[in-house]
């Protein structure tokens, strides 16, 4: 028998919100995250892209100075999302008083995107200007893309596993394939999800530039993740992480916790077909999405939201669209859409991650947070997209899902059910 | 060139950056594992900060013979003097 799987704990740090409380009240509202930078990089290196989406509490203002000198920005950020989920399912670590879990029955699922870039061209400029010897002992862990998943199982003492899911954009929601996967195959009572991205620096920023995947709105960095709309012309670069803390239902109800919805199911495909660009006929995400809903058991007509991936590049949109089509055919008329990287900028490794905690609380809260700067709706993808106001979900028992696709043409799908 | 009181006060800002330990905690007597538990990663740190700090050289083969503060302090006066 497959054992159920729920959502207890959730945590965030993004550029709309440095908790779960702030973003969700700002995902509700419609905030835009974007600004323009004030590195003296971005002139330095003459950047054609001037804006980003940078996390609204620095990790500087959450964590302590030892701690921060021995984490690359992304762990830092991967682990105050992490500690916030954890403290908000109420789980204890070893040392605390009344610790009663099993430290191998806890493990970790952490992705990201790209890992230590800051660390890795920092330790780079050092060696070149200052010689080997001032090039920092914790360089490579720092570095390294499974950094995050290391140091947040030392600070949970999870001993059960600490597994980094590397697959660009869809990283975050790969994570929770990777979690339901330890938790199905009964290798762990508890998984601490998430994932983090850490890469507003001058060399991603030039290099997603010359791939043309950046929108150049430099003149109205608020307006310029615009999903959907007519005039999007590319993402806009956010960092920040999210935390899931995943468990049995059983080891849950146990401990008497709180339970936020259920992980019903996931799914990976890849499209096989280009290294950046998206299938044009959606194949691989269709594939996605139908084996996402067969891991969950749910009907189409148990589905009524979607936290898409729209990320607001004109290529990307509508195969996604493409995809929900083929799916859902009649019934996607009924599915209210989200594309709220309108708000927080695409945060790669830690998009899904962000948008899974959205899609839980969307589905807790019972409403869908809203999409902005959409004025003048793309004809070719005629999709129900919650703009305005937040939309109500209604009291019934329903499936939301979480999309995310990446770079490599990796295709992941999240299943969460009202519990 | 710094006298053993300016020197520990030197190697104590520089054990506070990397660890946060307070500034008093770092004596002349204390093991810089046993007491002040720092690990060998921290270890190489401080001594890269203090031959900065200090205009010296501490060979890493040194290393492992710095047990205490005092050790260190002694170790980087004698390579000044």
């Amino acid at each position: 028998m497959t054992r159920r799987l729920v959502i207890t704990g959730l945590g965030a740090t993004t550029p709309i919100g440095g908790d779960v409380k702030t973003l969700w009240t700002n995902a509700l509202a419609g905030t835009p995250g974007a600004k323009t930078l004030e590195h003296d990089w971005v002139e330095k290196y003459q950047l054609p892209v001037t804006f980003a989406a940078e996390v609204s509490i620095e990790p500087s203002e959450v964590l302590a100075r030892p701690e921060l000198r021995r984490m690359d920005r992304s762990t830092q950020l991967g682990m105050v999302a992490a500690r916030q989920a954890w403290d908000d399912a109420g789980l204890s670590r070893p040392g605390d008083e009344g610790y009663d879990l099993d430290p191998e029955r806890v493990a970790v699922s952490f992705a990201t995107g790209i890992g230590g870039v800051w660390t890795l061209i920092d330790s780079w400029d050092t060696l070149r200007e200052r010689g080997p010897r001032r090039v920092m002992p914790m360089t490579v862990p720092m570095l390294m893309p499974n950094g995050a998943a290391g140091a947040i199982s030392l600070d949970l003492g999870a001993q059960g596993g600490a597994r980094t899911a590397v697959s660009a954009c869809a990283s975050g929601v790969e994570a929770l394939d990777v979690a339901l996967e330890m938790l199905r195959k009964g290798d762990a009572d508890v998984v601490l999800a998430g994932g983090t991205e850490a890469a507003i620096h001058p060399l991603p920023m030039a290099a997603f530039s010359s791939l043309q995947a950046l929108s150049k709105r430099n003149d109205d960095p608020a307006a310029a993740s615009r999903p959907y709309d007519r005039d999007r012309d590319g993402f806009v670069m956010g960092e920040g992480a999210g935390a899931l803390v995943v468990e049995t239902e059983e080891h849950a109800k146990a401990r008497g916790a709180t339970i936020y919805a259920e992980l019903a199911g996931s799914a990976i495909t890849s499209d096989a077909h280009h290294i950046t660009a998206p299938d044009p006929k959606a194949l691989g995400a269709s594939r996605a999405l139908r084996r996402a809903l067969e891991s969950a058991g749910a009907q189409l007509s148990e589905v009524t939201h979607i936290n898409a991936h729209a990320t607001s590049t004109p290529v990307g949109d509508k195969p996604e669209y493409a995809a929900l089509k083929s799916v859902f055919g009649d019934h996607l008329e009924n599915v209210c859409i989200s594309a709220t990287k309108s708000q927080t900028g695409h945060l790669l490794g830690a998009a899904g991650a962000v948008e899974s905690v959205l899609t839980v609380k969307a589905l807790h809260e019972r409403r869908a947070p809203v999409t902005i700067n959409l004025d003048h709706q793309d004809p070719e993808m005629p999709l129900d997209v919650v703009t305005g106001s937040p939309r109500e979900l209604g009291d019934q028992q329903q499936v939301a899902l979480c999309n995310s696709f990446g770079f490599g043409g990796h295709n992941a799908v999240a299943a969460f059910r009202t519990y | 060139m710094a006298d053993k009181n300016e020197i520990l006060a030197g190697l104590a800002e520089i054990v506070n950056e990397e660890t946060g330990l307070e500034v008093e905690e770092v004596q002349s007597e204390k093991s810089f594992t046993e007491d002040l538990d720092i690990d060998s990663i921290s270890m190489m740190t401080i001594v890269v900060n203090a031959e900065e700090k200090f205009d010296v050289k501490i060979p890493d083969e040194e290393v492992k013979n710095l047990a205490t503060v005092g050790d260190a302090v002694d170790f980087i006066a004698n390579a000044q003097g």
